[in-house]
């Protein structure tokens, strides 16, 4: 093969067209432009929301119990690389002078600079420094407003009185979220001991932080060393542990950047396969008149492969600086809406994927009309303006593309997803919606030949007749653009209700005071005074404490000496806080069993309800039988049903739950949970309940709906922001692919004009095709991404799908719209320009 | 033979018509101050060699293109100071024409391809119209077919009969004949000549064939772009 002959042509065919080789780059360009932008953001954001999240923990590895690190752990947790810390807590009495009052207080004597990620943050902002250095120290926020203290006020802890530097406006370290209730006190670790607080048999609990550097593995750490520490009854925490506590938002934000990853992959392949497919469909008559010359087959082939493959490159490369481009300066400019920083940093691995990507969909997708190309008779391609059905449909090369193609989709699909099932779920669905649309548009054709209105006007008819006559677009645009209105109003639908049960999660709208050990003859006098206050019961429970005897036929203790039984000591050895309810609520799920609700007789068998996870940790099974002691007399229940709890909500967490008819006379105690609209009001209500019912605790949850709500709003931001963009850049791949395709109705467009067609009826023949495609495209996709919203809600989320008409029909207008605009843009030439030049131009 | 005169209205009228293509910062003249005048009913051959500006000069007469200088005046109207809808509905109801390289439009059949400009006029009956038009010139069992699957002489001829359709009162022909044989050549000819007669059909004719020219009424020879004889058919 004359190699250097081909590429001359290769080069001289590509310089006549220079307008037109811009127009198929530029969807090249758009398509992994989109894909790397996408992806590169996706990257960033999370990022920057594994950032927050590991400014709950404030470290990578918490490493907790009630007894100082025992002297053989302690090689394991010096093996640990990075920064560390340590902390002591211990509950106390704190006196204030001020007002003579005093308060059970969690006291945290802080060594190191923890916290490593996020901050303490005080009022005034220097406190969180300066406690240390002063021998002060920092009160949480609800305590200092209970007691009226100012900054510079005393207390008095143990034996040692400190100055107040700061208020403690948020919760960090060790299993803070919904636990602890007590307000906490910092002091600077060297003034622990003049406290005299830390007695032999005082209860401390320690706590070791470490930050790792990058490289090293948290989790794996964890893994081979959980069980010397269990031993030991230690507790090891890492990010991704406190990530399971707002399981569901986070659960949330990553099913939807996965399936946003998805979207610019397939955005990505639209755009590349829309702008190769029409390019060498275009070339098929230039090619015919090589191999008329007596070009070979294979020199055609590989003169026009040559062509795309720079083409691809070129465009791939491009695609890949602008998306990066995008993604670097965009957020500079929304910077100031977004109420986050945006971490913009370029990502390599969006950069390589876009560049493999484009590459390859490029040479598959190039390949299939090529091929194809390499069968058809030279005469025939001349004579031939358009590929006729079903010719070398039967090449196996073609075949084999095809299935190229799939397997490069899955690979990339799985290196998106990282899971093989999800992969094959995708593609499955992809191929599904790809097969749904043809047969619609095969339909659609079928029925408009079949029902032909022959009595309608020339140009409604004309415009009809393009929906079916030879070298239509019904198919590809109908494919194209329907399968581009799925992602985008799936990723529309489940945008807009991932948004309204993050907002659900709102933690502005949860409950923010407990209410601890009411006396049940109280209870009526303390839900008056609440009602006088305005305020809602959001829950009153029934507290009934016990503990765990047995169970499956084993005590506890022969439980806990079986070192293969898998228990863990905590959740066999605490006190057991259980109520008794007939239903479960809104904050709970049922996973497996049945609830039972109620107890009709004395005599019969007692079925509970189990937290799943706590379940887990004793080896308890459903039906499995389990004996409480309850003050002393030994209750047998079976377990009949697992839930799952939300984390999230600030309700009272029951990891058991008892039916009716079986506690109520036991000597118990009720929580009530309420929600005070604003810190005065809290106050007050805090200071009349305390009067009046003396024996009850109030809690403020104010600090810790704080980081909630912080992390809430970045989720649902992060999900907007990635909807949006992604949403705004699929349209645009859509338009440009939009563009290209209809290139080929210009000509004729610009014969009917030297015959006499005025300006309005063509333009109505191509509204008329155009509105017919884009109705048809956007209903179909629709009716596509409904299903695939239902999925993906269903099994990737796991809350309750409901149809949300607007953003539906938002997408049903815009991609209508846009359709037509095109399709009647694409017609302004040949309105304007004069006939003659076109024709000449066109000639082939 | 020679037409009767006594109806003296302008069908067509050049005034000191140019045209020039610039392309690569070059001018190239293809048309120079041309000047002719053709009355109603007149059969003309526009003779010249290739790449003389036969065409072009055609497609300015059409108003299919715009001239760089002068004025086309058709049937009384100034092209030059019409807009492009307005052109083309003065050559739906008076122009036909017969492109070089045929110009069907390829995803249409060539009966669909004939019944365009009837349908553009909102005529009715037009498939029965479409069908004569293609009995005359010997396609009738060819209707159904592509472009692409038509001959070019086939092809030349869907375009005759395409040109025919909506009667018009001038036709331009661009080669009408190049591509057939003689025998289906004279038949062509016939139709284009009897249409002449019967409705009095102005016709422009561009032809390379002698005998062709010599049976118009009158010759406009082209030479580099300049007229350099105009003569009438005795
Ligand atoms: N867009 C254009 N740019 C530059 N030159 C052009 C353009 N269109 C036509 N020409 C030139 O104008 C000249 C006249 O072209 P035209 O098609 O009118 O010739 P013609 O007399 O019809 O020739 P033929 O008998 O071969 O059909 C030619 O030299 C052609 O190259
Ligand atoms: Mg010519």
């Amino acid at each position: 093969m004359n190699w250097k002959f081909l590429f001359r042509i290769a080069l001289a065919d590509a310089k006549t067209q220079w307008g037109k080789l811009f127009l198929f780059i530029s969807s090249i360009v758009l398509g992994i432009a989109a894909l790397v932008a996408i992806n590169s953001f996706n990257d960033n954001i999370v990022k920057d929301i594994d950032r927050q999240s590991a400014s709950i923990l404030g470290a990578d590895i918490v490493v907790s119990g009630n007894k100082s690190l025992p002297a053989n752990l302690s090689p394991a947790l010096n093996a640990i690389p990075g920064q560390k810390a340590s902390e002591y807590e211990l509950l106390s009495m704190a006196y204030i002078p001020k007002n003579e009052g005093s308060q059970f207080v969690r006291i945290k004597a802080l060594e190191g600079n923890f916290p490593f990620y996020g901050k303490l943050i005080t009022q005034p902002e220097t406190a969180s420094k300066d406690f240390k250095a002063n021998g002060t120290v920092l009160a949480d926020k609800a305590f200092m407003r209970q007691f009226s203290l100012e900054p510079g006020d005393k207390i008095k802890l143990g034996d040692e009185d400190f100055i107040i530097e700061g208020r403690l406006m948020n919760n960090l370290g060790a299993g803070n979220l919904a636990s602890g209730f007590a307000p906490i006190i910092y002091i600077p670790f060297d003034k622990l001991e003049s406290t005299n607080l830390v007695q032999p048999g005082s209860m401390i609990d320690y706590a070791y932080y470490h930050q790792v550097p990058k490289e090293f593995d948290a989790n794996l750490w964890k893994e081979e060393n959980k069980q010397a520490f269990r031993q030991e009854s230690m507790r090891i925490n890492t990010i991704d542990d406190q990530r399971e506590n707002l399981n569901e938002a986070f659960n949330s934000l990553n099913s939807f950047l996965n399936l946003v990853a998805l979207v610019s992959l397939l955005l990505g392949c639209i755009g590349v396969a829309s702008s190769v497919f029409i390019y060498v469909k275009n070339k098929i008559s230039s090619i015919a008149i090589f191999r008329c010359l007596g070009m070979k087959s294979n020199e055609a082939f590989v003169i026009y492969f040559l062509q795309i493959l720079v083409l691809g490159i070129l465009g791939s490369v491009i695609g890949a600086v602008l998306g990066s481009a995008v993604q670097l300066f965009l957020p500079k400019v929304f910077g100031e809406f977004l109420p986050f920083q945006v971490v913009t940093e370029l990502s390599w691995p969006s950069i390589i994927q876009g560049l493999s990507l484009g590459l390859i969909i490029t040479v598959l997708f190039a390949l299939i009309p090529l091929l194809e190309i390499r069968k058809i008779s030279p005469l025939r391609t001349l004579r031939s303006n358009f590929s006729e059905e079903g010719t070398g449909t039967r090449d196996p090369l073609v075949w084999m593309c095809y299935l190229a193609i799939i397997v490069a989709l899955s690979i990339f699909l799985y290196s998106l997803t990282g899971s093989i099932l999800n992969a094959a779920i995708f593609i499955v669905g992809i191929l599904l919606a790809f097969f749904v649309l043809y047969l619609v548009s095969q339909l659609i054709i079928r029925l408009v030949r079949k029902f032909f209105p022959r009595h309608w006007s020339f140009v409604l008819r004309q415009g009809l007749a393009n929906l079916y006559r030879p070298n239509n677009q019904t198919q590809i645009l109908l494919v194209s653009l329907g399968l581009g209105t799925t992602i985008l109003s799936t990723l529309f639908i489940v945008q807009s209700l991932i948004l309204e049960n993050v907002n659900a999660m709102d933690a502005g709208a949860q409950p923010n005071m407990i209410l601890f050990g009411i006396e049940t003859n109280q209870m009526h006098d303390l839900k008056n005074k609440t009602k006088s206050f305005d305020m809602p019961i959001v829950e009153e429970v029934p507290i009934v404490t016990m503990r765990i005897e047995g169970w499956k036929g084993r005590t506890k203790k022969e439980w806990l000496a079986d070192t293969t039984a898998n228990v863990r000591r905590w959740a066999a050895n605490r006190e057991t806080r259980v109520t008794y309810r007939d239903t479960l609520d809104s904050s709970e799920k049922l996973i497996a069993g049945e609830f039972v609700g109620n107890i009709e007789n004395p005599g019969d068998s007692i079925f509970i309800s189990l937290d799943e996870g706590y379940a887990e940790n004793l080896n308890i099974g459903l039906g499995d039988e389990m004996v409480f002691n309850v003050q002393g007399m030994l209750l047998t229940t079976y377990v009949s049903s697992f839930r799952e709890i939300e984390f999230a909500s600030m309700r009272t967490r029951f990891f058991v739950l008892f039916p009716r008819g079986v506690l109520e006379n036991a000597p118990q105690f009720q929580v009530l949970v309420t929600k005070a609209p604003n810190e005065d009001v809290m106050t007050k209500y805090r200071t009349e309940v305390v009067k009046a019912f003396p024996n009850v605790s109030v809690v403020d949850l104010s600090s810790i709906l704080t980081t909630l709500n912080d992390i809430l709003k970045k989720i649902s931001y992060a999900v907007q922001f990635m909807a949006g963009f992604s949403i705004l850049t699929g349209l645009i791949v859509l338009l440009s692919s939009l563009i290209l395709s209809k290139f080929q109705r210009v000509r004729e467009s610009v014969l009917l004009r030297t015959l006499g067609a005025s300006r309005s009826q063509i333009l109505k023949i191509n509204a008329t095709e155009y509105l017919l495609i884009g109705v048809l495209a956007a209903f179909t996709g629709i009716l596509i991404s409904i299903l695939a919203s239902w999925l993906v809600v269903n099994f990737q989320l796991d809350f309750e799908y409901k149809i949300r008409w607007m953003p539906i029909l938002l997408v049903f207008l815009f991609i209508v719209l846009m359709t037509l605009f095109i399709g009647l843009w694409t017609t302004r030439d040949v309105v304007n320009k004069s006939p003659l030049e076109t024709l000449r131009k066109d000639i082939q | 033979m020679i037409n009767n005169n006594e109806n003296n209205v302008d069908v067509l009228d050049l005034k000191a018509l140019s045209k020039i293509y610039v392309s690569n910062e070059r001018e190239l003249t293809v048309l120079n101050d041309i000047n002719f005048t053709i009355k109603k009913g007149e059969t003309v051959a526009i003779v010249g060699p290739s790449g003389s500006g036969k065409t072009t000069l055609l497609g300015l007469c059409a108003g299919l293109d715009k001239a760089s200088s002068g004025t086309v005046k058709l049937y009384g109207s100034n092209l030059g100071s019409l807009n492009e809808d307005e052109r083309a509905l003065l050559r739906n109801k008076n122009v036909g024409f017969i492109f070089q390289n045929f110009q069907l439009i390829p995803t249409l059949t060539a009966l669909e391809n004939v019944t365009i400009p009837l349908e553009l006029q909102g005529a009715s009956q037009v498939k029965e119209k479409a069908l004569e038009l293609l009995d005359r010139v010997g396609l009738m069992d060819r209707s159904s077919h592509y472009p692409n699957q038509l001959s070019g002489g086939e092809q030349q001829r869907v375009s005759l009969a395409r040109a025919f359709s909506n009667e018009p009162k001038l036709l331009f022909a661009d080669e009408p004949t190049g591509n057939l044989d003689g025998e289906t050549g004279d038949k062509i000819e016939q139709l284009l000549f009897d249409l002449n007669k019967e409705k009095d059909t102005t016709l422009i004719i561009v032809t390379h064939d002698m005998e062709l020219a010599g049976r118009t009424d009158r010759v406009i020879k082209l030479k580099s772009g300049k007229i350099v004889s105009d003569t009438l058919n005795k």
